[in-house]
């Protein structure tokens, strides 16, 4: 089967998912999505040069709505479902380094 | 007194004060109860809140209160659809523990319409595939056959409603997910058209086919679910309002057919079905021409490019949807993370299961620079051309019809290592999604298993009224919906 995605182009895609595979798994994907994407270049057969691309089938475009203030989720409730917390905010771990100025 | 009543039934004996609300609730929630454990169509159950509702509507029968459409009638939800009782799973590891801080429109309109739910029903992880076997959770097996898949994502829902755990049901269809897993557990699914029912709640996969809808004993019973919820909501910026496409009603309509009633067919669709499938579909043809229906032979030169262009389009936009599992707001995140890029990506690479982890993969691989233009872009334009093919369909006829799947329910574990051949069995229902119009699945007869075989009529655009209505004609004349699995604890 011809490589359609190597495994060096498997782990730069895994990596722009944020995905931490392990060997095996970069592995089976691999071979896996290869194939996927062997099966997808069927779609050059047709001639696409005059189409339009259609994004959604709905029969409206922009939608707006009046500007007004209405009640959303309280700081509670949004925060309720969080893995980590600290006082009204969400709490992750340090993503700046200390600045030794 | 209970068995065998379709939801309008059951809803007309609790009005009139024959059944009790509570006495249907707690009907359902003893067969639950029983066979649940062998079936695994729901994953979580909610007998406390369901008798709280039951008891309520009860109350408003008996001091002659106004009750909804959907008064008493027990009710299972998908759970990928946001309900502030329990936890709402996604069939995920990531989600295992979220639990929604609101209502999902569809959920509200049901409560509004006096129903009862009962529980969460499992599904393929984040409604992706064709068997719930992607559940990350639990196992679902056909009520038909426990060795054989119920079909997917809706997975427990149709076999909730197959085994009668449950006296209707809602699930999801992005590419499938409702009228699969109704042929394949012999009941009615409906998939409306693209904006036609919000999605507000809906925990997203692929935004711009995702669409809410019914699965049911019967044809009634789908115009019944699909009247309480259907219209606008401002929530969901997709779903469409009265002005360009009105909620008409659906349910006093359905009993009456459609005169001279055409029927576009591409018999080199229906020939690629195995020959239990084509055979109970073509002997359905035959009994619409007896109803007084034509057929017309129509081309579809683009239908076979359905599944390539789907699988890119379905897959970018969820790489792009389930960025938001950070390992921060809400969901899982790894014990295992150093620093903040290991809270993604361990996070997503531990709570992820294989079949989300390739989807995510696929999308993000197709939308990544340099492939673009090769891949998203030219099946955005293939994507056209499919839709094309069904407005030049419908140009000729007033509906089309072709099988829902070319076999069967299959085996556990027959499509699982190579998921190729799990995507080439979805070649009947993407390409509904794609062009946003509406499909149903209605039961046309059985394969000499006892497997039940699913019909799938087509219309354009916010035709439900339409679609329900040609399906009732067939029905009324059948007796296949009224089949039931044997079941056995």
């Amino acid at each position: 089967m011809s490589q359609n995605i190597n495994r060096q182009q498997v782990e730069k895609v895994a990596h722009l998912s944020r995905l931490d595979l392990t060997e095996q798994e970069l592995e089976l994907f691999s071979g896996q999505l290869s194939a996927i994407v062997e099966y997808i270049q069927k779609l050059n057969e047709l001639k696409t040069d005059d189409v339009e691309p259609l994004a959604h089938c709905l029969p409206i475009h922009n939608v707006f709505r009046q500007d007004t203030v209405r009640p959303s989720l309280n700081v509670e409730k949004a925060l309720e479902n969080a893995p980590d917390r600290v006082d009204d905010f969400f709490k992750v771990p340090q993503i700046l380094e200390e600045s030794g100025a | 007194m209970l068995e065998g009543l379709n939801a309008i039934q059951l809803r007309e004996n609790i009005r009139s004060g024959k059944i009790q609300s509570r006495q249907a609730a707690e009907y359902a929630l003893k067969r639950i109860e029983k066979l649940n454990p062998s079936i695994g169509a729901y994953l979580n159950v909610f007998a406390d809140k369901a008798m709280e509702q039951a008891r309520a509507i009860d109350a408003k029968v008996a001091a002659g209160k106004p009750v909804g459409l959907l008064a008493g009638v027990p009710i299972a939800v998908k759970d990928n659809i946001c309900y502030t009782e329990g936890t709402t799973t996604c069939g995920s590891k990531i989600l295992a523990n979220f639990r929604p801080p609101y209502n999902a429109h569809v959920v509200e309109k049901l409560l509004a319409a006096d129903a009862v739910i009962l529980g969460k029903t499992n599904l393929d992880e984040f409604a992706m595939g064709s068997s719930t076997e992607n559940s990350g959770l639990q196992k679902t097996v056909n009520p038909w056959d426990k060795s054989r898949v119920p079909g997917g994502s809706s997975g427990g829902s149709a076999a909730a409603m197959a085994a009668g755990l449950c006296f209707a049901a809602l699930g999801s269809d992005t590419g499938g997910s409702i009228r699969q897993p109704a042929s394949f557990c012999g009941i009615v699914g409906l998939k409306p058209t693209y904006g036609r029912v919000s999605r507000y709640g809906l925990v997203a996969y692929g935004s711009s086919l995702d669409q809410i809808g019914p699965l049911t004993t019967c044809v009634e019973d789908a115009a019944m679910m699909l009247q309480v919820i259907a219209g606008h909501d401002q929530r969901d910026s997709t779903s469409v309002d009265n002005q360009t496409a009105p909620v008409t009603d659906y349910l006093s309509q359905v009993e009456k057919p459609i005169d001279g009633l055409k029927i576009a067919i591409v018999p080199e669709l229906i020939d690629k079905a195995e020959a239990s499938v084509r055979n109970a579909v073509r002997a359905a043809l035959e009994l619409y021409k007896k109803l007084g229906a034509t057929l017309v032979e129509v081309q579809m030169p683009h239908f076979d490019y359905s599944i390539a262009a789907y699988y890119v389009i379905a897959t970018a936009e969820a790489s792009s949807n389930l960025a938001r599992y950070d390992g921060c707001h809400y969901g899982y995140r790894s014990p295992n993370a150093h620093d903040y890029i290991e809270v993604y990506s361990k996070s997503r690479a531990e709570g992820f299961g294989a079949e989300v982890k390739r989807r995510i993969m696929l999308g993000t691989f197709a939308l990544s620079s340099g492939y673009y233009d090769a891949y998203y872009l030219k099946a955005l334009k293939v994507r056209n051309l499919i839709r094309r093919d069904f407005t030049n369909a419908f140009a000729k006829a007033d509906c089309l019809m072709m099988p829902v799947a070319p076999s069967t329910a299959f085996k556990f574990g027959e499509k699982m290592d190579d998921p190729l051949q799990m995507y080439l069995a979805d070649v009947y229902t993407l390409a509904v999604n794609l062009a946003g119009v509406p499909g149903i699945s209605i039961p046309c007869g059985f394969d000499d298993k006892k497997l039940p075989i699913g019909l799938q009529i087509i219309g354009p655009a916010f035709s439900e009224d339409k679609l329900l209505r040609i399906g009732r004609m067939f029905e009324s004349k059948t007796n296949y919906h009224r089949q039931k699995p044997t079941l056995q604890e």
